[in-house]
């Protein structure tokens, strides 16, 4: 196989390609539960970690190392929010929608976010770069409302103040909806 | 509350690093405060400054608190350009900053002085990275006590003793199912902590995990020791992250220290624990769900009986608990079951631990005696809603949960009580609604919730949450008719009586007790509201 991954220095042989990389990384990852069925949600967990959601192959890999059918990994992979089928968007915000946010205003960032990115909450595909999602709580109610931009937590999101909101989404690298590449 | 026998620094500054307070800058802060003191030319042996977990005050974050010669100073929102003040502060409050003055606490505001630590005595005290610092405080002692000094029946005789019920919502009686999980025929047991905190509004396990896990480790083994369970599991959402950083962490260093393992202490027991992350699906909470998602399997509910005391974990005995109940076991063993017991209700013993949040001016971790009432907890330690407006509603318990209208505001809170109005104590969120917050959305908002988060196992829960999110669009865009309401209210009853479990069976009670005591809001979105009464 050749590889397609950018040239590692000093590699006599061909160096592997991404995917082998990843393929070995997730056989680690099985031997080190043991091969046990029950550890089917830590696999995906660290799948997902490797690959950023969950593909098809990496799927039928866990199935096979695991010994059980396609049928029960596809079936708990889908079943847990937390579990992504589709490549993510380079960008993701997740709008929390708990209740302590939503009595201090988180419906109207996530309106205010549709809006700004020209995307609709929940829909994975987002703007091709960024997409928006809700989550149900991140028990940081004593900071409501909340909202994280690519794994960073912003707190107490300044919903009274467009201006200041605008401002908030703008230092967290968000293009306004003018400025979206198609 | 424990002696220490180490010599302690004179002065010593304790950084809050919970999540609340590190989402509001407490690691720059410390990561400031190290500088000043250095830049001051004070050592660590003089002026220690020590990552804590949860100071209670999470919406004043990121907090400090200062322990003298004079006593305890406590700071909210301190910048990190005020470090160099802070550290000058410790010496002599006089001179301190403008800045730095406004954003002192007094410890006299109700929100602390109400409060009785008990689970939460070690939050805000101990490093929770360092089992050295949770060791000096005294936790693992009471473990070390039970398997050397107590047999599993004197254990458990204790647990009933103090009448602490599970804290996870249920409500059942902590003692007795320890004595259902023991009276099982011989063979392999299980104890499982459930920390799959899920309610939307609910912090209080969160904080437990991050401030003080070394306590949840020592209620687990004394647990697993009492009922006879030599393998158990930690069940934690994955939306916790540091949760399960420090949680992995104490169980790794409490191996390490032959506080878990095979030979604890030098005796026969040993006991294995691992850690299971969640992947987002809020009904792995229920405790049928958890076991399946233990398993690897799709976290759906079965019907019960035989209870997970009888048949859980693969088929064995297996004892489940909610964090705060496993952090509740050390101190009653400490001071015995009676001493707990001693406060509360005649119902609900000891102390209940409440995420306060929504339109509050003090948002942050409550513990406060059973029995205490609502009002004392919003209006008092709360503050009520920030710009002095009246409070319209607290929600409690979640999706499974009501809202207790602001007339009700003195009930005491206890399990029966809240059940009476139609909430629950569920596992402690408490939301305060202020006269803005609409309550068909609130209803909206919940059973969105659980549509989202229904397994899709049992029908009445899979199709009825939808129908009834429906009903409610209708309300909230104000195009119901009056035979909504009485569609919305049958649907509700049928829904409750028929689902699998206690997701679906509990679904319903924020309609219902929002169309209890806010009915006039659901009237006045019909188009035709005179003819809503009639049926």
């Amino acid at each position: 196989m050749t590889a397609t991954s950018p040239a590692r220095p000093a590699a006599s042989k061909p160096s592997p390609s991404a995917e082998e990389i990843a393929n070995r990384k997730i056989a680690q990852v099985i031997r080190r539960h043991g091969a046990q069925p029950d550890a089917l949600i830590e696999v995906l967990h660290q799948v997902q970690e490797i690959h950023g959601y969950l593909p098809k192959q990496a799927l039928d890999q866990v199935a096979r190392q695991l010994r059980m059918p396609l049928s029960r990994v596809y079936g708990v992979a889908s079943f847990y929010h937390l579990f992504t089928l589709e490549p993510p968007t380079p960008h993701r915000c997740a709008v929390c929608l708990g209740t302590a946010c939503f009595v201090k205003g988180g419906a109207d960032v996530a309106a205010r976010l549709e809006q700004r990115l020209g995307v609709k909450l929940d829909d994975a595909a987002g703007n091709g770069t960024w997409a928006v999602q809700h989550v149900s709580c991140l028990g940081a109610c004593g900071q409501a409302p909340v909202l994280v931009v690519d794994g960073v937590l912003l707190t107490k999101l300044p919903i009274d103040q467009p201006e200041a909101l605008d401002a908030v989404f703008e230092s967290a690298g968000m293009p306004s909806a003018g400025a979206v590449p198609a | 509350m424990s002696s220490s026998a180490q010599t302690k620094p004179a002065r010593q500054l304790r950084c809050c690093g919970a999540s609340g307070c590190r989402s509001a800058g407490s690691e720059e802060l410390q990561a400031a405060l190290e500088a000043a003191r250095d830049a001051a030319g004070h050592t660590a042996q003089e002026l220690a400054i020590k990552p804590v977990g949860c100071l209670r005050l999470c919406g004043r974050g990121p907090l400090v608190a200062c322990d003298g010669p004079g006593g305890t100073t406590l700071y909210g929102a301190v910048p990190p350009t005020e470090a160099g003040a802070l550290i000058e502060a410790t010496r002599n409050y006089d001179h301190a900053s403008d800045t730095l003055q406004a954003s002192r606490l007094d410890p006299q505001l109700p929100f602390f002085a109400l409060q009785s630590s008990v689970v939460l005595e070690g939050c805000g005290q101990v490093d929770p990275e360092s089992i050295d610092d949770a060791i000096a405080f005294g936790t693992y002692s009471q473990l070390r006590r039970c398997l050397h000094e107590l047999t599993p029946e004197e254990v458990r005789e204790q647990v009933k003793r103090s009448g602490l019920r599970g804290r996870g919502g249920g409500g059942y009686p902590t003692g007795l199912k320890w004595d259902t999980v023991a009276l099982q025929p011989p063979g392999p047991r299980y104890v499982v902590c459930n920390a799959d905190e899920g309610d939307p509004g609910a912090f209080m396990d969160r904080s437990v995990l991050e401030s003080d896990p070394h306590r949840l480790l020592e209620g687990l083994a004394i647990a697993a020791y009492a009922v006879g369970a030599d393998r158990g599991y930690v069940y934690v959402r994955a939306e916790y992250p540091l949760a399960v950083e420090r949680l992995r962490k104490a169980l790794q260093q409490a191996r390490r220290a032959g506080l878990l393992g095979s030979g604890i202490d030098g005796t026969s027991f040993a006991l294995t624990i691992e850690v299971r992350v969640g992947a987002g699906a809020y009904v792995c909470g229920e405790e049928t769900a958890l076991l399946q998602s233990i398993q690897g399997q799709r976290g759906m509910p079965r019907p019960r009986p035989p209870y997970p005391a009888q048949s859980g974990l693969w088929g064995a005995p297996t004892l489940i608990n909610n964090v705060e109940t496993f952090a509740a076991v050390p101190v009653i063993l400490r001071e015995g079951g009676d001493w707990y017991a001693s406060m509360g209700t005649a119902g609900s013993k000891g102390t209940k631990v409440f995420a306060l949040s929504g339109a509050v001016t003090n948002t942050g971790l409550v513990e406060v005696p059973m029995g205490t009432t609502l009002r004392s907890v919003v209006e008092v330690i709360g503050g009520g809603v920030p710009d002095g407006t009246p409070i319209k509603a607290v929600q409690t318990g979640g999706p499974s949960g009501g809202c207790i209208p602001a007339e009700l505001l003195d009930t005491p809170v206890d399990y029966e009580s809240l059940l009476e109005l139609g909430s629950m104590m569920g596992s402690g969120g408490m939301v305060v609604m202020g006269e803005t917050t609409s309550m068909p959305e609130v209803a909206r908002h919940f059973m969105r919730f659980s549509v989202n988060e229904s397994c899709g196992k049992c029908v009445p829960c899979r199709a009825g949450t939808v129908q009834l999110a429906q009903l409610l669009e209708r309300f909230v865009e104000r195009r119901a008719s009056p035979a909504d309401m009485a569609k919305l209210d049958a649907l509700c009853r049928m829904v409750k009586a028929t689902s699998l479990c206690g997701l679906g069976q509990s679904a319903p009670n924020p309609v219902l007790s929002t169309l209890r005591y806010f009915r006039h809001e659901y009237e006045a979105a019909c188009r035709q509201p005179a003819l809503c009464d009639r049926p």
